[in-house]
């Protein structure tokens, strides 16, 4: 029999950044498609610019800095694609181009480029743009004509209102590009669940816990809870697409599996408290960079123990 | 150009010192009230006010204070033109003593004051103290300003209350709020390093030779190598 001899590492594995990151991008397609499809030509330049932005944000920043040139490992353009489908397509052209500027250039780059960023720079360009130009931020697209706002938007004036099951998993409300179909949006977890990029837990416990909470926080305010209201929270807002694409950032969030967990949790927590006990209708993206800074901590809480070390210290201790 | 000068003085203030460029000192006003020019400008120039009386009274003073106390006394002289110049802007200029609101008060614990108490006028004589405390609240009102202003055009798109960017520009009212501050204080220290200009951040014998104000801490990197030699 004959043996090779070798150094380790003997497994490994085919992922690469490109992968993941391109397993990111075909699970971002169908919500962009849908938002094509629903919103018009608009909000595939939207896209296309706000794409086009990050890229070439970050190339030209590593030209100019002399550094090595990354754009080809994909993460840009899923930044610029998180960027787009958080924006409305009402917006005017320079807003997803200041927005790709300001995630890569201030977010990510100054930090230390990829892996490095202690916040996700799609959504602190989003918070940057809605601080800055609140009225460009809130300006609800029309549907089929009509200008209507958003189901959160509905809610947060009636509680009582309605929305049809069949328009928020389809898509054909008012929202961002990418927010309002959460049949495209379950595709593209499912697509990332299966592919092994994401693990079911960081989204499920940002969902549950911001059910949980909104519950909660509604019924201590003595609002009536119905079934209904609760789906507008689920389905009608960014909450499906911060939980599935920007909730599981690897960059940003914790690695430990239960402090994937408590990180979630921190999610649905201060979505909750925004959209119930403060004045604000969205809250999912103040809550996931919020969150973003308080990884370090989490992870230090969830760090596994090393075998016997608990022992020692104890020993220790008692001399 | 001869030491203790009122020239030298004021140049060190504005110039080779600036309290707020080189020193980072006072950096709580600084982020907090430069949300326009003019606010800018009230801060500085009350603050050049109680700089220049305080430095010349604790100069006058700095016989008579024992070291143990020197601190309290520091403070009540300060603490006691803060509370004229607040009243004289509330009687005066009222639109900007609402405007800077709790600031003013807080002048009191500025450490640009506390810091020129300590590390000049107790140890100088009145006149050379009085135009240290202008230098230094000239180069703090020039620096206020000068942030408040780039704040302003941007957050507002004005200067001076004085519209000045075209009907297109849309503003960026994130920079009127307080992280607007941090934005134009970062890409400001960043230019400073990129060009090598003094500053807090830029230790070496180029911009200081052991004997600035930001020596006076134990830890300045400059003193430690000239005692090792």
């Amino acid at each position: 029999m004959k043996l090779n001899v070798s150094i380790s590492p003997h497994v490994r594995s085919r992922q690469s950044t490109t992968t993941i990151m391109l397993d990111v991008i075909i699970a971002l397609l169908p919500s962009v498609v849908v938002g094509v499809w629903v919103f018009g030509p608009r909000a595939f330049a939207i896209t296309m610019l706000s794409v086009a932005s990050c890229v070439a944000s970050e190339y030209l920043y590593e030209k100019i800095l002399h550094k090595p040139i990354t754009v080809t490992d994909l993460s840009a353009v899923v930044t610029g694609l998180i960027l787009a489908v958080n924006l409305y397509s009402t917006a005017p052209w320079w807003l997803p181009i200041l927005g790709g500027a300001f995630a890569i250039i201030v977010v990510k780059m100054l930090y230390g480029g990829i892996g490095q960023n202690f916040m996700n720079p799609a959504l602190a360009a989003r918070c940057f743009l809605l601080l800055s130009f609140s009225r460009i931020m809130t300006d609800y697209p029309k549907i089929d004509g009509v200008s209507s706002a958003t189901p959160l938007t509905l809610i947060k004036q009636d509680p009582t209102a309605t929305v049809p099951l069949s328009d928020l998993l389809l898509g054909t409300h008012s929202g961002t590009i990418g927010e309002t179909s959460a049949i495209a949006i379950i595709i593209g977890a499912v697509y990332l669940c299966a592919r092994g990029i994401i693990k079911p837990r960081e989204p499920l416990s940002v969902i549950i816990s911001t059910g949980v909470f909104v519950t909660f926080f509604s019924l201590i305010q003595g609002k009536p809870v119905t079934l209904d209201f609760l789906m507008v929270h689920m389905l009608g807002g960014g909450m499906l697409l911060g939980a599935v694409f920007m909730a599981s950032d690897y960059a940003t969030t914790p690695v430990t599996p239960w402090g994937q967990v408590i990180f979630g949790c921190c999610v649905g927590f201060i979505t909750a408290l925004i959209r119930c006990v403060g004045g604000g209708v969205e809250g999912m993206s103040y809550a996931i960079i919020i969150s973003n800074l308080l990884t370090p901590f989490i992870e230090k809480l969830t760090l596994p123990r090393p075998f016997g070390v608990k022992k020692e210290r104890k020993e220790r201790e008692a001399k | 150009m001869k030491e203790n000068t009122p020239i030298e003085r004021l140049y060190n203030g504005i110039l080779k010192e600036n309290p707020t460029f080189v020193l980072m000192l006072g950096m709580c006003p600084t982020l907090a009230v430069t949300t326009s020019a003019i606010n800018g400008v009230g801060m500085g120039l009350s603050t050049c006010a109680v700089l220049m009386m305080s430095n010349l009274i604790i100069s006058l003073l700095r016989k008579f204070i024992p070291d143990r106390v020197r601190m309290p006394a520091y403070i009540v002289v300060v603490a006691s033109f803060v509370t004229i110049v607040e009243m004289l802007m509330q009687a005066y200029v009222r639109s900007v003593y609402t405007a800077l609101g709790l600031y003013i008060p807080l002048i009191v614990v500025n450490c640009i004051i506390l810091g020129r108490a300590e590390s000049y006028a107790s140890k100088n004589k009145p006149l050379a103290s009085f135009f240290d405390g202008l230098g230094m609240g000239l180069g703090f009102t020039l620096a206020l300003t000068i942030i408040g202003a780039v704040r302003e055009l941007l957050g507002a798109g004005e200067i001076f209350g004085i519209h000045v960017m075209p009907e297109s520009f849309e503003p960026v009212s994130i920079m009127v709020m307080a992280p607007g501050a941090f934005f134009v204080l970062a890409v400001l220290t960043a230019l400073q390093n990129k060009f090598k200009a003094p500053s807090a951040t830029n230790h070496g014998d180029k911009f200081c030779q052991g004997n600035c104000a930001s020596c006076m801490d134990k830890t300045c990197k400059i003193m430690e190598r000239s005692e090792d030699k």
